[in-house]
C-alpha cells in the first residue's frame, strides 16, 4: 500500500518513545474510563435495565406523565433562554465594538464579562426568590405585591437568561471585532443608512455567529440543573427529572434511559454546533479588522443603547449583591434591621462550615492542578504531534463538553456503584473523594484544553521542532519549552477549573456520600429548604473565594506571566 | 572539529501525502537518488511545492519517507527520530525558544547531552564568537535583529556539532541587503568548520553563491544535479533552463539543428545592424547596469541585456536590427 511504509515508520519513532506512548496510554484510559464508559453503560442499562434486551425501558418512561412534560419544557425553555441571551448578548456586543462609551458603562461591561467564571450556578436564583419572591424586597416591600410567584417558568427562563447571556456577549464580541470596518463604511458610502448597514452587513455577517451562540447557550441551558432545581418549583426539566428519578424514585434503569434522552438532545445540538456552524462563522469571519473602528458618537444611538445596557448590567449586579445583603439580614422577608453575623457564625458552628469549605476546597485544588496539566498534555499532542489515536482523544475530551452533570452524574452511579459492568471491579471507587476529584476533572477537562489548543496553535510548530532536532525527547520538549510558553494558559486553566470544580453541583450531587460536605450541596439543601441566610452566607463565601482565584490569577500573570514578559520587552 | 565529516545518501525516496480537498493521494517526493559528498555544501532549489522542504525535513526525521531508505554515512536513518539523529536544523522562522536568552539558546542542545558546565561556556562562547555575537549573551532572543536572531539558530544548530547541517530557507525573512550579508557568512562558516551542509532556497541566487552542488527539483522530481556552472551552461531540460536565471528559447532552425531547441541567456547575445538573425525591437529600456531590450524574432520574443551600454548604440522600439550570438554561448536541448 502507497504511504504504509511511512505510517510504519512514524509508528516505530513512536513506539521508540515510552513516555509519549505511556503518556497516550493512559490519556486514552482516563478518557475511555471516565466519559466513554459511564455513558456507554446508560446506554446498555437502558436497553437492558429490565431484565431482557428491548425497548421497554423507554417504553416504560415515555408512559411517565411528567417526563413527556418535562421534554417540553426543557426544550422550551432552551428555545427562549436561547434567543433571549443571544439577543441581549448581541446588543452589549454590538454596544461594546460599536459605539463610544464612557468609564462608567466601560466598568460594567467588564464586570459583566467577568461575572460568568466566577458565578456559583445558583446564585442568580436565590436573589430573584429574594427580590421578587412571595417575601421579596422589591415585590412585597416596594410593589405590596404578596402573592407573587417566581417559581416555574419564568422564574427559571429570567435567571437562566441573565446567567448565560455574557457567555453570548463574550463570543459575539470576537467575532464582531473581526469584522473589517470598510465593509461596513462601504456599505455607508453606497448610500446606506446605520440601520440598513446593520441589517444588510453586519448581521448576515454574524448569522453563523448568532446560531452558534444560541445553540451553545441551549445546550448550557438544558443541561442545567442548579436553577431549576431552587427557582424551577413545580415545573420539572430534565435534569430535574433525572436527578428526582434516581434519588426520589430510585428508579436507575429508568433515569439512565431518560439520561440518555437528554444525552441525544445536547449532543445533537452540539454536533450541528460543532461541525457545521463553528465552520461556518470561520469561514464568514476570517480576516482581521484591517485597522479601528470609528464609534459612534451620534447621541441618538449612543444614549439608549448604553442607558439599556447599563440598566441590564446595573441589574445583574445587584442581583449579585443581594447575596451577601441576604446573609447579613436577620430574617429575610422579615426583619431587615440590624445586620447581623449570625448567619456566617452560625454556618461554622451548627452546620459544619468549616467541614464544608475544607472538603470543596481541598478536592477542588486536588482537581485543578491535574486537570490544568491534563490539558495542557491533550492540547500539546492534538496540535503538535501525529499518531494513531489522536482523533479519539480529540473528540472524546471535547464531547464532554455536550454532556450534561446530571448525565454524567446517572452514568457514574451506573458504572462504578456495581464496579465495571456491574463485576465489582473498581467497585471501591465509588462513594470516595477519588470520584469526586475525577468528576470535576471531567467537567473542566473541555474548556481547559479549548484554551490551551489556541494557545498552542499561536506557538510557531518549529520552535518545538528546532528543540527536537536539538535532541530533546517529547518529554523533554514538553516541559521546556510547551510548557513554559503557554504558561499563561496553563495557570488560567488551572483557576478556571477550581473555580468550575468548587461551584460544580449538577453531577457531583449525585456522587456525593455522607462523608463529603460540598458548599454547593449544601447551598442547594438550605435554600430548598427556604432557610436563605445560611443559603446567602454559604453563597457569599463561596463568591468571595472564586472572586480572589480570579483575581489572584489576574495579579499572577500580570506580573510573571510569559506573555507579559515578552511584549514589554518588544 | 575534529568530528569525522559524514555523508548523506538517499535511495528511492518517496513521500506520499493526501490531498485535502479531493482525498487522493499524491508524489510530494517520487523515486529520489541523491548522493551528497561529505563536507560539501549543496542547495535543494525549486519553485513552492516541488518538495524540496519536505527531502530536507525527511533528512532531519520530522518526515518519514513512504519508500526507499536514507543514509546518514554508511548508518540507515529511517526509524530514527529527530531528536537520535545527529543532524541540525535551521529554520525558516529561527525557531528560537523565546524564554530563554542567547545563550541558553546556544546551550540547550549542550544541556540535553549533559556536557559539563565549563565545557558548555566554552563552546557557546566559541561559537557566539564564530557567528560574532560576542557580548549578547543575556540578550533575550526578541531583541535582537532578525540578522542576529539568524545568527543564534545558527549558533545553536553549529554548537552541538553534527554531522550534517541542514538549512530550511533561512534567508526568506531578512531584507534584500542582510540576505546578501548572510549567506556570504554562512558559507565562510560551512568552510571554516568544514560540515556537510544541505540548505533549501527557492532563490536561484542564493543557491548560485551558496553551493559547491545544486539539485533542482520540480513536482517531486530531481530534475538536475550538479555544479552552479553545469547548471547554468548546461541545463537538462527547459524546466531547469528557465528556473535557473532568465533563459529565451528559439526553435533549433535558425542555426541549423531541426528539431532541437536553442537556449539563449540574455547576456549571450546582442544587437547589430548587420548579421545574424532578423529582428525588431519592442521594448527598450535603460536599466543602469545594462539597457533591457525585448525583441522579436519571427514571432518568437527575445529578452536580452546589453551590459555596460554607455558607448553602445542604442536601439529604439520599432527598429528594426539584428541578434547576434556567438555558438559556443549558446546551449541546445
Amino acid at each position: 500500500m502507497a504511504g504504509s511504509q511511512g505510517k510504519s515508520l512514524d509508528r516505530k519513532k513512536l513506539l521508540g518513545d515510552p513516555i509519549m506512548v505511556a503518556t497516550i496510554v493512559l490519556l486514552i484510559t482516563f478518557l475511555t474510563l471516565f466519559i466513554l464508559y459511564p455513558l456507554a453503560i446508560l446506554l446498555v442499562d437502558s436497553f437492558v435495565g429490565d431484565g431482557s434486551f428491548g425497548i421497554s425501558v423507554f417504553q416504560r418512561i415515555f408512559r411517565i406523565a411528567t417526563f413527556k412534560t418535562a421534554i417540553g419544557n426543557t426544550l422550551k425553555i432552551g428555545m427562549v433562554v436561547g434567543i433571549l441571551s443571544t439577543m441581549i448578548g448581541l446588543l452589549f456586543a454590538y454596544v461594546e465594538v460599536y459605539v463610544k462609551m464612557g468609564k462608567f458603562s466601560g466598568g460594567l461591561f467588564k464586570t459583566i464579562s467577568l461575572l460568568p467564571v466566577v458565578s456559583p450556578p445558583f446564585v442568580l436564583s436565590l436573589s430573584m426568590i429574594m427580590l421578587f419572591g412571595k417575601a421579596g424586597l422589591i415585590t412585597r416591600f416596594l410593589l405590596k405585591i404578596y402573592d407573587n410567584s417566581v417559581y416555574g417558568y419564568w422564574g427559571i427562563v429570567i435567571v437562566q437568561t441573565l446567567t448565560f447571556f455574557p457567555v453570548c456577549y463574550m463570543m459575539l464580541k470576537g467575532l464582531l471585532k473581526n469584522i473589517d470596518p470598510s465593509l461596513e463604511e462601504a456599505a455607508r458610502d453606497m448610500g446606506a443608512s446605520r440601520m440598513k448597514v446593520f441589517t444588510s452587513v453586519t448581521l448576515p455577517l454574524l448569522l453563523p455567529g448568532l446560531g452558534n451562540a444560541f445553540l451553545v447557550t441551549f445546550i448550557e441551558s438544558i443541561a442545567d440543573f442548579a436553577n431549576p432545581m431552587i427557582i424551577g418549583g413545580s415545573y420539572d426539566t430534565l435534569a430535574t427529572t433525572i436527578y428526582l428519578q434516581i434519588t426520589g424514585a430510585y428508579d436507575k434503569a429508568g433515569a439512565a434511559a431518560m439520561a440518555v434522552v437528554l444525552l441525544c438532545i445536547t449532543m445533537g445540538m452540539f454536533a450541528v454546533q460543532k461541525y457545521y456552524l463553528e465552520a461556518k462563522t470561520s469561514a464568514t469571519l476570517t480576516g482581521k479588522a484591517s485597522r479601528g473602528r470609528t464609534l459612534i458618537e451620534d447621541k441618538s444611538v449612543r444614549l439608549p443603547l448604553t442607558i439599556l445596557c447599563s440598566m441590564v448590567a446595573m441589574f445583574v449586579i445587584l442581583m449579585y449583591i443581594c447575596v451577601p445583603i441576604g446573609a447579613c439580614f436577620p430574617t429575610w422577608g422579615f426583619k431587615f434591621f440590624p445586620l447581623t453575623g449570625k448567619w456566617f457564625k452560625l454556618i461554622f458552628t451548627r452546620y459544619r462550615g468549616f467541614k464544608a469549605f475544607k472538603d470543596s476546597f481541598v478536592l477542588s485544588l486536588i482537581s485543578a492542578p491535574i486537570t490544568a496539566l491534563l490539558s495542557m498534555i491533550i492540547s500539546y499532542l492534538v496540535v503538535k504531534r501525529k499518531f494513531r489515536g489522536k482523533g479519539f482523544i480529540e473528540l472524546v475530551s471535547m464531547l464532554a463538553m455536550a454532556v450534561p452533570g446530571t448525565v454524567l452524574g446517572v452514568g457514574y452511579i451506573r458504572g462504578y456503584a456495581g464496579g465495571i459492568f456491574h463485576t465489582g471491579f473498581l467497585q471501591g471507587l465509588y462513594g470516595t473523594g477519588t470520584i469526586l476529584v475525577i468528576v470535576f476533572i471531567v467537567r473542566s477537562l473541555p474548556t481547559g484544553t479549548r484554551s490551551g489548543i489556541s494557545a498552542l496553535r499561536q506557538i510557531d510548530k518549529s520552535i518545538e521542532e528546532s528543540a527536537y532536532d536539538m535532541g530533546a525527547n517529547s518529554f523533554k520538549v514538553f516541559t521546556t519549552v510547551t510548557l513554559p510558553l503557554i504558561k499563561d494558559s496553563f495557570l488560567s486553566g488551572f483557576v478556571t477549573s477550581f473555580v468550575r470544580s468548587i461551584t460544580a453541583i449538577s453531577a457531583v450531587i449525585l456522587l456525593v456520600t455522607p462523608k463529603f460536605l460540598l458548599i454547593t450541596v449544601q447551598i442547594n439543601e438550605f435554600a430548598e429548604k427556604g432557610s436563605y441566610g445560611i443559603a446567602c452566607a454559604f453563597a457569599t463565601l463561596l463568591i468571595i473565594i472564586t472572586f480572589g482565584s480570579v483575581l489572584l490569577m489576574d495579579f499572577i500573570t500580570a506580573r510573571l506571566g510569559t506573555s507579559k514578559k515578552i511584549k514589554e520587552d518588544q | 572539529m575534529a568530528k569525522e565529516k559524514k555523508g548523506v545518501r538517499l535511495e528511492h525516496i518517496s513521500k506520499i501525502y493526501q490531498d485535502p480537498k479531493t482525498g487522493k493521494d499524491f508524489y510530494a517526493v517520487k523515486d529520489t537518488d541523491l548522493v551528497i559528498e561529505p563536507g560539501s555544501f549543496v542547495t535543494l532549489l525549486g519553485p513552492s511545492g516541488c518538495g524540496k522542504t519536505t527531502t530536507l525535513r525527511m533528512i532531519a526525521g520530522f518526515e518519514s519517507p513512504d519508500e526507499g531508505e536514507i543514509y546518514l554515512g554508511d548508518e540507515p536513518i529511517n526509524a530514527l527520530t529527530p531528536d537520535k539523529r545527529d543532524t541540525a536544523m535551521v529554520f525558516q522562522s529561527y525557531a528560537l525558544l523565546p524564554h530563554y536568552n542567547v545563550f541558553d539558546n546556544v546551550a540547550y542542545g549542550l544541556k540535553l547531552r549533559k556536557v559539563p558546565k565549563d565545557e558548555i561556556k566554552e563552546r557557546v562562547t566559541r561559537i557566539l564568537k564564530l557567528v560574532e555575537l560576542e557580548g549578547m549573551e543575556g540578550r533575550m532572543t526578541n531583541q535582537l535583529s532578525g540578522g542576529q536572531q539568524q545568527r543564534v539558530a545558527l549558533a545553536r544548530a553549529l554548537v552541538i556539532e553534527p554531522s550534517v547541517l541542514l538549512f530550511d530557507e533561512p534567508l526568506s525573512n531578512l531584507d534584500a541587503k542582510l540576505r546578501v550579508t548572510m549567506r556570504t557568512e554562512i558559507r565562510r562558516i560551512q568552510q571554516e568548520v568544514g560540515i556537510t551542509a544541505i540548505y533549501v532556497t527557492h532563490d536561484q541566487s542564493e543557491a548560485m553563491a551558496l553551493s559547491d552542488n545544486i539539485i533542482v527539483m520540480s513536482n517531486g522530481v530531481v530534475e538536475q544535479m550538479g555544479t552552479p556552472q553545469e547548471i547554468y551552461y548546461h541545463p537538462k531540460n527547459e524546466f531547469v533552463a528557465d528556473f535557473i536565471g532568465e533563459a529565451n528559447f528559439l526553435p533549433g532552425d535558425y542555426i541549423g539543428e531541426a528539431g532541437k531547441t536553442i537556449v539563449l541567456r540574455p547576456e549571450a547575445a546582442t544587437l547589430a545592424d548587420k548579421g545574424g538573425l532578423k529582428c525588431k525591437v519592442v521594448l527598450s529600456c535603460f536599466m543602469g547596469s545594462y539597457q533591457n531590450y525585448h525583441v522579436m524574432v519571427d514571432d518568437h520574443l527575445v529578452k536580452l541585456q546589453e551590459y555596460n551600454p554607455k558607448n553602445k548604440k542604442i536601439y529604439n522600439v520599432g527598429d528594426e536590427c539584428c541578434l547576434v550570438f556567438e555558438k559556443e554561448n549558446i546551449h541546445l536541448l
